[in-house]
Formats: C-alpha cells, structure tokens, sequence
C-alpha cells in the first residue's frame, strides 16, 4: 500500500490522516427513485480488482472528502482529487 | 488408505516410503454434474458432503492455485459460536458440533483443541453487552459463561488488569471453543472428498461462466471448457469477480485482514483471549508461536498483503493487554482477501440463475464455519432447499430488510 496520499489541499500525507468512507463510483438516486435503485446503491458494490474509486476524508487534515483513484490489487494511487472538483468536472 | 496407530506403525518400519498421495490429481473430465469454484475449505467441504451425505458424487472442485493456498490457510484458526443474533447462533453451533466430530469423520487429524475462547470486557456497559450475549447462546443451548475479574486473575494471571483506559473486569467464556489445524482442514476434507470419488483440481482457474437461454452450461478454465449441471461458487475474496462472470450482482467488498505468529515460547497461553478494548485476538499454536490478529486493513484490496500501520496497531492492542507480549519477537505475518458483506454475515443461497449457487460474504469468520457452510451449500445445491440453519443468509436479505448485523454498523463492510 503505498502509505502517501497527496491531498490537493495539504500536499503528501500518511495515509493514517484519512477515514477510508467507500465506492466513489455509485451514483446516488433521486429521492424518488425506485426500491431496487436505492437498494443497488446502498448495498450492492461493483467490488474491482485493479483501478477502483474511493472516498476518502482527510480527517487529520482539511477535512474535505476526496477522491483517491487506487489500485486494489497493486495499491498504486494513480490520481487524487477533491470530491466537490470532481463532482463539478462530471456534471453530478 | 484408512489412517490408524498401526499404519503408522507398519509405515515406520518401511521407512516411510510406502505413503499413497492423500488424493489423486485428475484430468478434468469435460462434464461433471456439479462443479465447485474454489478449492478452499467451503468448497472442499461441501464437495466433501455433496458425496458422502447427498450422493453426489460426479463432483469437480476448482482451485486456481493449489490446495490451502487462500484463506484456509490463512486464518488464526479460531473455531467458537459464542454469536448473539438468532440468525448467526444456531448455524455457528450446528458448525461447532460438526467440529466436535470432524475427526472421527474424516479419519484426519485435524488438531481441534477445545481450550476455550475467552472475549474480555472492561466496562460495566461491555459487561451487560457479555451478559446478553451470553444469554442468547444459552436460549440456543449453547453453555456460555461470565468469569468475574478475580477468577479470571486465577485463571489468566498475566494480563494487564489495571490498565487506566481499559481495565480488565472479566470475560465471556465459551469451553467449547478452541482451534483447530486450518491446513489439516483443507486437507482433510480434500481426501475425504477424493475418496468418494470428487475430482480435485489444483491449478485451474475458471475464466468464464459459459450460459445457455439463463442456464450454465459449464465453465471456461485455464485447462479448457468444463461442463457441468450445476454450478456453485465458493471463491471468497474473489466472489465478485467469479460472480461477475454470470452478471451476479452480490453486496460485497474485498478487504485485506492480516495475521501474525510470533517465535515458539513455552506454553504460556492456555486459552483463546479476545481483547473487548479494541479487535484483538491471540492464542498458542501446538509449535508454540503465538498466533494473534486484529481488524482488517480499512482500504479494500486484493493484495493478499498488509499495511504496517495495522501491524503496529494490533500489537499496541496486544501489548495493552499483555504486556509481556513486548518482549517476544515476531516471526512472520501474512494476510488474505476478506468478502466483507454488507451486514458482516455470510451469504448462502440461490441466485437468479436457476442452477448457479453462491457462498460467500464470510467476512473474516469464515474458516469456524467451514464444516457447517460445507454442509449447508451441500443440502443446497442437491436439494435446491436451503438447510434450516443457513435459512437466514439469503442473498436478498438486504432488499427485504432481513439484515443480521452482528456488529451493528449498517452497510459499512470495512467497520464489520
């Protein structure tokens, strides 16, 4: 596991500044939407071996949440982004 | 061959030469009635009983790397069923007694020790927690008891009883659990399934699930295309991708859990002690290393290694406990790839597709359950019922509000 994550806003930290929250990859429903919709977002994971997307919270820092583009099975981190930038840049 | 004193002894006079392989290594046949991916101790297990109890007996496992090469081997080899939830408790019983017979079963000396598994409170909160629980396995028949802060000092004098943060006030003892040898395990039930007549097959990956009008006709491996009848998975780190392959869609995330073994002592730790202050687990192997782990590592991965900062915080969890612990040196650690479901229980079921099984989502207790998973996806696959006592752990137990989260943290899998 590589033990450095490079926050966009605090520069290379150990990774025990962050709180690992997840799948970065699920798409939240709208309110209405249907019991099977809410139900895959919640409890059903894609699970990826290799490239995955996570969020995590820099905790012991900024405190923002973050996007850390890992690989599951190598642990290189390929790329780090603020959650809220990349909400923007994906149009969510 | 039949095991005994005397074949030891009449092997000991030939000079050990005249021992048979404990099972064949066979070609693939290209058609088997059921074929199990994952040469694991489930897998190996319920092959072992789909045989022996259900009279199926055309049976192929299929193991990618060789046998015991994932998390059976992988474990601390901690067998208990000192659950609460009536959904878990009477499965983990059914295992335990399981145990309880395995080796007159399978003629195998699998090394169950019956030392008793201690879990340590320190508050009086913790202590109410102990009483529950404890009361839950007594409504499933299952002997638990409570020991008091100056009868454990008796019977566990070295722990570190006034710690500030976390004083020990007593534990929950179960007598019955203990551990067992995990390779003997696999291995057992390996030569128990190859004599009554399953094929097991190391070294073949399954690539993909072949389909036919939402049936499986077969599997695509690196030994070439196998067909089968039914087909059931028991891939554990690996589910989601083999659950892939047939579209599965299963509520699981992988996740590494490391462990670890110290230099042989002389007998010091009589029973299995599980630290209440944090997630901590040790015990005594019959070589004498202690054998110890802690929570999973928080990132999910398939690395089969771990972090060192999880390293240094299960052995401050070790050294708050006991002490002493600090001036052993640590031999090796290892790790393996958790299905960490999303309520921390396993899944045994059906799936949509009419004749393709699933067992997975063991999260890391997956190796006290082998004999009963073994069973139980056994009844499963030949009776297409599932056993009453794996009823609970259905796949679409999520979408119809039948969780059983023994931990209670929701659908967090690395917090389970």
């Amino acid at each position: 596991m590589a033990s450095l994550i490079t926050c966009p806003h605090c520069g290379v930290r150990p990774k025990e500044e962050f709180t690992i929250r997840g799948d970065a990859s699920l798409m939240r429903p709208a309110p209405m939407a249907s019991e099977e919709a809410w139900h895959d977002y919640v409890y059903v994971r894609a699970n990826p071996r290799g490239r995955s997307f996570e969020h995590w919270q820099h905790a012991a820092g900024c405190r923002r949440f973050l996007v850390v583009e890992r690989d599951t099975l190598t642990h290189e981190v390929h790329s780090v982004t603020d959650g809220a930038v990349l909400a923007t840049r994906s149009g969510r | 061959m039949r095991y005994s004193a005397f074949s030891i002894f009449r092997n000991a006079l030939s000079g050990n030469l005249t021992w048979k392989s404990q099972w064949r290594k066979p070609e693939p046949k290209p058609h088997y009635d059921v074929i199990i991916v994952g040469g694991g101790g489930h897998g190996l297990a319920a092959a072992y009983y789909l045989a022996k109890e259900f009279g199926i007996r055309n049976v192929a496992v299929l193991e990618k790397g060789y046998l015991g090469s994932g998390n059976v081997g992988r474990n601390t080899t901690i067998v208990r069923s000192n659950y609460m939830l009536a959904g878990n408790e009477p499965f983990y019983e059914f295992s335990m007694k399981l145990w309880e017979g395995l080796e007159q079963e399978l003629n195998y000396n699998v090394m169950l020790s019956q030392r008793g598994v201690i879990m340590l409170y320190h508050s009086d909160g913790q202590r109410d927690a102990y009483i529950r629980r404890g009361n839950a396995m007594w409504m499933e028949g299952v002997a638990a008891e409570l020991i008091e802060r100056d009868a454990l000092k008796k019977m566990i004098p070295f722990l570190n009883y006034d710690n500030a943060r976390y004083p020990i006030l007593g534990g929950l003892l179960q007598r019955r659990a203990g551990t067992a040898r995990h390779d003997a395990v696999a291995w057992g039930y390996a030569r128990g399934a190859d004599r009554h007549g399953v094929d097991v097959i190391e070294h073949c990956e399954v690539t993909a699930i072949r389909r036919d009008g939402g049936r499986v006709t077969g599997v695509e491996t690196t030994r070439g295309f196998i067909g089968c009848g039914k087909l059931a998975l028991a891939a554990a780190g690996n589910s989601s991708q083999v659950g892939q392959m047939a579209d599965l869609k299963l509520p699981l995330e992988s996740y590494v859990l490391q462990a670890f073994v110290t230099e042989g002592l002389k007998p010091c730790i009589d029973h299995v002690i599980v630290y209440g202050g944090g997630h901590f687990y040790i015990s005594q192997s019959d070589k004498g290393g202690l054998v110890f782990g802690g929570a999973i590592d928080g990132y999910s991965s398939y690395a089969q290694r771990g972090n060192l900062a999880t390293a240094e915080h299960v052995m401050e969890e070790g050294v708050s406990m006991i002490p002493g612990l600090s001036r052993v040196r640590v031999l090796r650690s290892w790790a393996g790839i958790m299905d960490m479901s999303m309520d921390g229980s396993p899944i045994v079921d059906r799936t949509p597709i009419d004749n393709l099984y699933v067992n997975a989502g063991w999260c890391y207790g997956g190796f006290k359950a082998t004999p009963a998973s073994g069973y139980c996806f056994a009844h499963l696959i030949a009776r297409n019922d599932a056993h009453p006592v794996a009823r609970p752990f259905r796949l679409d137990r999520f979408a119809r509000g039948y969780a059983i989260d023994e931990a209670g943290v929701g659908p967090q899998p690395n917090l389970h």
